[in-house]
């Protein structure tokens, strides 16, 4: 190629430098085939890969409770849990705050759901707690209404609190079609002059107004606020600058100034005292910390849960004792995957080596015998074991008949460990044999002639010849089995029993029945990672391209 | 000439472990395929017994009835959940082979980039356990609305199919000679003309194939629909999963009976188009 270097860069017959038009060729082509590939590759993503990123997502994701309890996360920031105290009167009314909110948008009981997985008697905590905490400062509410009787006017708070702009575009809703889904209510605004000087009763007005219209579609015009709002004013008034509300002016100074004075002789109650009279539990620091522990908006927790570890507020923690399923599952998963495995080998082995040294026409026959069961439908199967193996089964019958089995004493083959593994290695068999046939089909017969001619005995001339070169099927196989089996669900749960269930039996018990989803997430994902080591395992070993159907 | 064949000069252990490793595989065979077999008779018992009954053994007609069968076939449920997988299936079978094949098109190409990458995705409905799938799914089709719909199980089975498309398809094209794709455009034949008239042909039997694992994978398949669907889409499988689960009755047999006329239909196409496909790329003597 040295000429080239004398006449220029090579050209292409339309006068372009050849390197130039192989590189567009080239680019062209590679446009080509991912146009080909790309409508496929973006029905996987969005039907299958963003599935299973949802459910990664799910596992971590722990937005509920700041979502819930905004204002208690921001105020328990500054407890310490480890004081043995329970949080200050600050915590227990930023508490009341979301909690009426969250009752009135009937949240509160997920919540409870959700941390009762952590705590157990959280749920019914809250629960009760939601019914009763609409009742917080009505002792408030009663004083301020005896003062004057505005206070129990929904008008007031709205000229006191309301932004200026606000009450004027929400005048103009009202005087349209109210019932149009189209012109939905301008959300509450406060307004800035209050929030500064009342901002504990803005806000939780500002709450109450909102949950009027969104949840219940009314005015807040037409509304007394429920009585933690006045808990709220009146903690705000006992702190309130005096100089800054006699600075006010209109109607919020003639109702606010007077208010300010009279609240020092108010009769008072604290709220840790009325929670406890709820419920004691609420005395108990580590509910606190437990709801602590878990206002991050992403949590380790679901997948602490998944291994018997608890996140407690003091880190992390083993599960009590009769809670520690998950790690015994997980083995149980194993164990019966590994029996599986086993026996398939224990089965598949001769079967392959007698297809592979048949003559072809032969062993065409036979691998009609394996695909057979490899294609009939894996309900049909497991009807049939169910059948077979039931105390009443045909198994069970045949035993009788010939006398090895007295009928008081059937054998009890289904609904336990037994009626898996048999179950489950007749279906997973031929996903053994086919990949140890293929394997074996390219070993030569002269090798282990050659052995034997050498002086090998029979055992030999197999052990040390044929079988090393057949290791690579076994594992392939082995791999197969393996990973089809510890995701099983269908099979182990009809012939399970409950001593013969697997992980993913658990799985779709906390989709479907506890509707923990986030544990069924962290289970999964789990799972999901032992499989894909395998798969990364199986693709050095076979190659994912060189997967093969029958 | 077979390996398996006793040379004449065998000692009598050689023959004793001989004809001792035929009896094993044959009891192998047994274990495959009698339990598939036992069912068949079964589900003629004129009882609602789950077990050969004496008058079954001792041939009595009158111990064999077909009310099993007239039970699957006028039963509202199971009449429902036949239509349901009648309708599921092909559809999310045409989803899968379409866009299967194509991709598949593509990716037997010679300059690929991230051919790995790319390949590894499209195969991963197959790896990942169906209960993580149906996890997944369900949790993510609810988000966006299709949890509970018949769209929803067609995207579900259609993207379970793909794997088995995608890997029928490019072991076809392995063999594909790429000379006849070039004669025909070199001839005038336009991308399309090469498509449908060259190229189309003979990977058919791989196509074919494929669509066939695709449609039972979606035909046989309980675990993701039984999170995806609803009750409106409850399947075959789906309602003798139930069957099994709940109230056991022998009509479940009489289903099982005829799904597995159905795959020794299938496994019949499926080997004789491998078959073909063979012959037509010289791979194979027979």
């Amino acid at each position: 190629m040295s000429d080239a270097t004398d006449t220029g860069p090579v050209l292409a017959a339309d006068g372009r430098p050849l390197k130039r038009s192989l590189q567009r060729a080239l680019r062209a082509e590679k446009l080509r085939a991912l146009a080909l590939i790309a409508p496929l590759l973006i029905f996987i993503l969005v039907t299958f890969i963003a599935p299973i990123a949802d459910m990664l997502f799910r596992s971590v994701e722990n937005e509920i409770v700041s979502d819930t309890l905004p204002r208690t996360t921001l105020a328990l920031d500054g407890w310490d849990h480890k004081s043995g105290q329970i949080p200050s009167e600050d915590v227990f009314a930023a508490f009341t705050y979301d909690l009426v909110a969250a009752a009135e948008r009937k949240q509160h009981t997920r919540l409870g759901t959700r941390l009762n997985y952590e705590m157990t008697g959280i749920s019914s905590l809250f629960r009760k707690t939601g019914r009763r905490v609409d009742d917080f400062g009505e002792l408030y509410m009663d004083q301020f209404v005896d003062l004057d009787p505005a206070w129990v006017e929904p008008a007031t708070w709205v000229t006191l609190f309301a932004d200026p702009a606000w009450i004027s575009s929400f005048e103009d809703w009202q005087a349209g079609d109210r019932k149009d889904a189209t012109r939905p209510q301008p959300l509450f605004v406060a307004s800035d002059t209050l929030g500064t000087i009342l901002p504990e009763t803005t806000d939780s007005y500002t709450e109450f107004a909102r949950v009027a219209q969104t949840v219940n579609a009314d005015s807040p015009l037409e509304e007394t606020p429920w009585a933690p709002v006045y808990e709220a004013l009146y903690r705000d008034l006992s702190r309130a600058d005096s100089a800054a509300i006699a600075a006010l002016e209109g109607p919020a100074r003639t109702l606010l100034a007077p208010a300010q004075a009279a609240v020092a002789g108010f009769r008072t109650e604290t709220l840790s005292d009325l929670y406890i009279d709820v419920d004691k539990d609420w005395g108990d620091p580590e509910v606190w910390a437990t709801i602590q522990a878990f206002t991050p908006k992403y949590t380790a927790g679901y997948f602490l849960n998944a291994v018997d570890l608890q996140q407690t507020a003091d880190g992390i923690a083993v599960q009590p004792e009769d809670q520690r399923i998950y790690f015994l599952l997980f083995k149980r998963t194993m164990f019966m995957s590994m029996m599986i495995m086993g026996s398939c080998v224990l089965l598949g082995y001769p079967i392959a080596y007698l297809l592979s040294n048949l003559s072809l026409r032969a062993s065409n026959l036979l691998l009609i015998l394996v695909l057979l069961p490899f294609w009939a439908s894996l309900l049909v199967r497991t009807s049939a074991w169910k059948v077979l193996l039931q105390q009443q089964g045909v198994i069970n019958d045949v035993l009788v008949w010939l006398g090895l089995v007295d009928d008081g004493h059937r054998l009890v083959m289904i609904n336990n460990q037994f009626g898996t593994i048999v179950a489950m290695t007749h279906i997973l068999l031929p996903f053994m044999i086919l990949p140890l046939y293929s394997v074996m089909k390219t070993i030569p017969h002269t090798y282990v002639r050659a052995a034997k001619s050498l002086g090998a005995t029979n055992w030999t001339a197999f052990w040390r010849v044929y079988f090393p070169q057949s290791v690579p099927g076994i594992g392939a196989g082995c791999i197969l089995v393996f990973i089809l089996s510890i995701g099983y669900y269908i099979t182990p749960e009809l012939v399970g029993g409950t001593t013969g269930t697997f992980i993913s039996n658990r799985i779709a018990y906390h989709i479907s029945s506890s509707l923990n989803w986030g544990l069924a997430a962290a289970l999964g994902a789990i799972l999901l990672a032992v499989v894909l080591i395998l798969y990364w395992a199986y693709d050095r070993l076979v190659g994912i391209d060189n997967v093969s159907l029958g | 000439m077979s390996q398996m064949d006793l040379p004449p000069y065998a000692t009598t252990g050689q023959r004793i472990w001989h004809y001792s490793f035929l009896v094993i595989c044959g009891l192998i065979f047994f274990f495959l395929i009698a339990p598939i077999l036992v069912i068949i008779p079964l589900s003629f018992n004129a009882e609602n017994f789950f077990t050969f009954t004496p008058g079954m053994l001792a041939f009595d007609p009158e111990a064999y009835s077909l009310k099993h069968y007239k039970d699957f076939f006028t039963n509202p449920d199971w009449q429902q959940a036949l239509v349901n997988s009648v309708r599921i299936a092909p559809v999310a079978t045409i989803i899968s082979v379409s866009l299967g094949t194509l991709a598949a098109i593509g990716l037997s190409q010679d300059h690929v980039p991230f051919r790995r990458a790319i390949m590894a995705i499209l195969i991963s409905p197959m790896i990942v356990p169906l209960i993580i799938s149906a996890a997944g799914m369900y949790f993510f089709y609810s988000r966006i609305g299709l949890q509970g719909t018949y769209i929803g199980v067609v995207l579900a089975h259609a993207a379970l199919g793909i794997p088995f498309v995608i890997i029928t398809v490019t072991a076809t094209l392995v063999g594909f000679d790429r000379s006849l794709t070039r004669a025909a455009a070199n001839m005038g034949a336009d991308p399309m003309t090469t498509f449908f008239r060259v190229q189309m042909p003979l990977i058919l039997p791989g196509v074919i194939s494929g669509g066939l694992f695709a449609f039972i994978t979606s035909f046989d398949e309980v675990v993701v629909v039984l999170f995806v669907g609803s009750a409106k889409q409850q399947t075959l499988p789906w309602q003798m999963f139930t069957g099994l689960r709940e109230q056991i009755s022998p009509t479940i047999l009489a289903v099982a009976t005829i799904l597995v006329v159905i795959s020794i239909g299938l496994l019949t196409t499926v080997e004789v188009l491998r078959r073909r496909s063979e012959r037509l790329r010289g791979m194979s003597p027979g």
